[in-house]
């Protein structure tokens, strides 16, 4: 998928209700704390993935998986480009 | 609903009305909740208060009512409708008399009809006794002796044959007792008459009323004894037991028989009575059941004017009443319509008057709210009051404390579980609030109506982030992590292991990883659900995001108090605890976050150079904590991880010791030194500044106040002046002249004395200080339950469903998966929702009361409590509740 396709469209998304949710808003008595609710949802949701997806994007360690699984994954998930020969 | 922002405007008020309005002034006033009295007779006695002879014929009013009410519970007659049915309207006086004669009535025709009630039971009672006893009887005597031997008894005393044996005549007794004393009494009775008295009973089938009403088996016995003296003493035993003697029972079986009928006959029509008697008690009752709530209401509406009117006093005068009273500013114009009205109501000529006056006690804090936001205004206002117009967290917490209580509960399923809840509860609202369930717990549950709701909300999302779903792990976009081992190398590897005991094997980043792909596009990659190590990755990655939020929601409350200094123009606070807070914060915190976030993009396993420093592989990666302490410590480092002058030797760089101690972007040891001492001079600014402004300040004003005035004696007015250059005058109210003692000493001038500045500046200092380092680490507790939460979810998982149930084959399993799941899913809501969720949403509000209010929250206001009927018959309604459980 690319870095780039799920960090813009998400990025967007939470952008999108951020800053546009708060000018949909009816007039009323509670606009503004609707407005706030809005605003802080869309940054609280946007922090919490990027933290996570930043935090996988180059991981230091890797999964420690059993032999059989792995033959699963194989099969299921396919082979990275280049196999290593022990 | 007002912005939440900060508290309403209060203005402090006095009312001015004519004494025959006040009553109806102040009921009008009860309608709604804008106005909170201020009591001006604070040292008089509640005995001595004007209206004390109204409360009281209130309250026995309400005591009538009461009994009325028990009596009709009695009778398991419902009672419909509820007390508060918003109609707030006060009935006339009229009205109200003829209430209190109404009530006096039905108390005294309902006592009346209990007292003839309990009389009648207890003629029942006799009637059937004597009955029970009739009938037994006839079993004696027909065992025994008959009538004919009856007649010659009699007539062996008429006549005055001696008989053979010289005997008295025997003579007998039918009496009725209980069966248990039945034994004891034989064996008194056997001792008594020295073994002479002859006892025959039998037990009546029927249990019998006793007086108290509780239904006891009797048994019915005839005692056959000899002479007067044994009649004397079977009398007695007889009255120690309780028995109960029948002196007329009929002799023969005809008129026994004729007594039978007769009493049968009294039976039915008594029956008959106390059948009418208590239908009649029931009609009455029915009929003041459905009053009962109107009543009950109108009672304690009066109770509730007439208490605040004793607030009221006279003026100067004595003409009219004054009240002191606290009104929100805008609500003052209904606050004038609706004394108008009371006025008008109740004819009086006088317009009443609503006067603003000046006042220098702080006002109470009025936070207006509707039913969702009072909610998070009730847990804001649980730690304390805000102090007046402060800034109010509520509005903030509407959303980060479902924020912060999903990352510690995020589960899919469990959310799902929690929000269905909460959507139930909130669209059946008005049904459920009509039931009027007076449950405490669910009460509890309901109120929180709208945070369960959103909790589970935010819950479902931290779910889908953190792909867990009742411990599973969904894959909808593909993983990122592929195969990388060859499938010759996997057949070998399989073949040499046994089953149960496979090999464990690590992926490498670098190859089963697919870097071109990028991470998992939304939430945590499914291939840490399969792998033995997910927890080291997963308690990295919470770490930080813990770390990183608290940081966050730290300097958003320092940013809040920002905005509060503005609100009281006090700009020393602005300069000397404002900035040097947020720049302590952001020298270590921020500065920690963004190493965090660098770390992430930069460093990974493949060999770079990053920001110009050759990095071998993940083993230099650095250390942030112990950098972070290494940077206080300002510790000597080796600049880049390996020796770049040697090159590389047999493919590999030479690294440095502990590489990954050593600094990782150029100058990095000047930046950080800066920043430690950017952050240690912030604090003398914290401790010293607003003391030292204060003591020059005070320094100022003694220096206007010393060389500035002058003292004049005005013998027209015949008082001194003080005249302070510049003409302004100050007058004062004494013969001789006495120049006001400048600054008095050193800080009195002021709210606060210099000392006690510096007190408080201190505390606020190192609690912030301190603070920063272990609030950090309390936002921890987001790693540490959610982990907590995931492992508990995973133990339910496999130790109970999938061992109890789908790891077994065929019927059996399909049976057993169907009965071991219920007992997962009611672990499930009881364990994991239930008490993770309460357990959850405690640690979620310690973070918010302590580590985000303490930036910038004061607490010292007190509530504004206004008067209003709505208030008043709930409280009523609490208390009585509380009295009678």
């Amino acid at each position: 998928m690319g870095i780039l396709i799920p960090l813009v469209s998400v990025t967007a998304f939470w952008a999108l209700i951020g800053f546009g949710g708060p000018l949909l808003v009816p007039k009323g008595p509670n606009r503004g704390i609707i407005q706030l609710m809005i605003i802080m949802t869309a940054v609280c949701c946007h922090l919490f993935w990027i933290m996570v997806f930043l935090h996988q994007l180059n991981p230091l360690i890797g999964p420690q998986i059993n032999v059989k699984t792995i033959r699963w994954i194989s099969e299921k998930w396919g082979d990275a480009p280049t196999l290593i020969d022990s | 609903m007002g912005s939440l922002t900060r508290s309403e405007e209060m203005r402090y008020c006095q009312m001015i009305v004519e004494k025959d309005a006040a009553f109806n002034i102040v009921a009008e006033l009860g309608k709604k909740p804008y106005v909170q009295f201020k009591d001006l007779n604070p040292d008089v006695n509640s005995f001595q208060r004007m209206f004390v002879r109204d409360i009281r014929r209130y309250d026995e009013l309400e005591r009538k009512l009461r009994f009325l009410e028990s009596q009709i519970v009695k009778d398991n007659i419902p009672i419909v409708g509820k007390i508060d049915d918003g109609d707030y309207k006060v009935l006339p006086n009229s009205e109200l008399n003829q209430l209190e004669a109404t009530l006096t009535d039905l108390e005294r025709d309902v006592k009346n009809m209990n007292d003839s009630d309990a009389q009648l039971k207890a003629n029942f009672m006799d009637l059937k006794e004597w009955d029970a006893v009739l009938d037994k009887t006839d079993e004696f005597f027909q065992g025994g002796v008959d009538d004919l031997a009856q007649e010659e008894f009699d007539v062996q005393e008429e006549g005055e044959i001696v008989a053979k044996v010289d005997k008295a005549p025997v003579n007998y007794l039918v009496g009725i007792i209980r069966r248990e004393q039945l034994n004891g009494f034989e064996r008194v009775l056997w001792r008594a008459c020295h073994h002479t008295a002859y006892l025959r009973s039998a037990d009546v089938a029927e249990p019998l009323e006793d007086a108290n009403g509780e239904k006891v088996h009797k048994a019915a016995f005839i005692v056959f004894l000899k002479g007067d003296r044994m009649r004397t003493i079977v009398e007695k035993v007889c009255d120690g037991f309780k028995a109960r003697l029948f002196k007329n029972c009929p002799k023969t079986f005809k008129e026994r028989q004729s007594a039978r009928n007769d009493v049968r006959a009294r039976i039915q029509d008594l029956q008959t009575v106390i059948g009418q008697t208590r239908e009649h008690r029931y009609r009455v009752l029915q009929a003041a059941a459905n009053n009962h709530n109107q009543w009950l209401k109108q009672v304690r509406m009066q109770k509730t004017v007439y208490h605040h009117l004793n607030l009221f006093t006279f003026d100067g005068i004595g003409r009219f009443f004054v009240a002191e009273c606290w009104i929100p500013l805008k609500h003052i114009d209904d606050v004038r319509r609706a004394i108008e009205t009371g006025a008008e109501r109740s004819g009086a000529s006088v317009k009443p008057v609503l006067n603003i006056l000046e006042t220098s006690v702080e006002p109470p804090t009025y936070n207006e709210t509707n039913k969702f936001t009072a909610v998070f205004q009730g847990i804001v206002d649980s730690y304390g009051i805000a102090t007046y117009r402060e800034l109010n967290p509520a509005p903030y917490t509407i959303i980060s404390f479902p924020f912060l209580f999903s990352c510690m509960f995020g589960d899919l399923g469990h959310g799902v579980v929690m929000f269905m809840s909460g959507l139930w509860m909130v669209l059946r609202e008005k049904a459920l609030i009509a039931r009027n369930i007076k449950d405490e717990i669910f009460g509890m549950f309901f109120g929180g109506r709208y945070i369960i709701l959103l909790m589970g909300l935010f819950s479902i999302h931290a779910g889908i982030i953190y792909n867990d779903m009742f411990a599973k792990s969904f894959n909808i976009f593909g993983s990122s992590w592929k195969n990388p081992y060859s499938h010759d190398s996997i057949a070998t590897w399989l073949n040499q292991s046994t089953h149960g005991k496979e090999m464990l094997l690590e992926l490498p980043p670098e190859i089963a990883y697919q870097h071109s792909m990028g991470p998992y596009p939304f939430g945590v990659d499914p291939i840490w659900n399969i792998a033995d190590n997910k927890l080291n990755f997963l308690n990295s990655m919470k770490m930080k995001l813990s770390v990183i939020i608290g940081i966050t929601q730290m300097t958003f409350g320092v940013i809040l108090s920002f905005f509060n200094h503005r609100f009281f123009k006090s700009n020393i606070d602005i300069y000397t605890v404002f900035i040097p807070q947020i720049l302590f914060m952001a020298c270590i915190f921020m500065y920690l976050c963004l190493q965090i976030i660098l770390k992430w993009i930069f460093f990974w396993t493949v060999e770079d150079t990053i920001f110009g420093l050759t990095y071998p592989g993940s083993h230099c990666a650095p250390s942030l904590l112990i950098g972070l302490i290494n940077m206080f410590m300002m510790k000597d480092r080796a600049v880049g991880f390996v020796d770049e002058s040697a090159g590389k030797v047999n493919g590999m760089w030479k690294e440095v010791d502990t590489c990954y101690l050593s600094q990782w972007y150029p100058g990095q040891s000047i930046v950080e030194m800066v920043l430690v001492v950017v952050a240690v001079l912030c604090i003398p600014i914290m401790l010293a500044g607003k003391p030292l402004h204060h003591w020059l300040q005070e320094r100022k004003k003694k220096k206007e106040l010393h060389g500035n005035h002058t003292v004049r004696a005005n013998v027209v007015a015949d008082n001194s002046e003080i005249v302070l250059n510049g003409g302004a005058k100050k007058s004062e109210n004494h013969e001789s002249a006495a120049p006001a003692s400048g600054g008095s000493g050193g800080g009195h001038h002021g709210e606060e004395a210099l000392g006690d500045v510096i007190v408080h500046q201190a505390i606020h200092t190192i609690e912030y200080v301190l603070g920063c380092v272990s609030h950090t680490a309390s936002y921890l507790r987001l790693w540490a339950l959610s982990l907590a939460h995931a492992q508990l979810s995973e133990v339910l998982w496999h130790m109970v469903f999938v061992s109890g149930g789908l790891s077994m084959n065929g019927t059996v399993g399909f049976i057993a998966t169907f009965v071991v799941f219920f007992f997962f899913f009611f672990l499930t809501v009881s364990i994991l929702v239930l008490m993770e969720g309460l357990s959850a949403f405690l640690h979620a509000l310690r973070l918010h009361w302590v580590e985000f209010q303490s930036k910038f929250y004061l607490g010292l206001g007190y509530a504004f409590v206004p008067f209003s009927f709505k208030e008043a018959l709930s409280q009523a309604e609490a208390s009585s509740q509380a009295a009678s459980s």
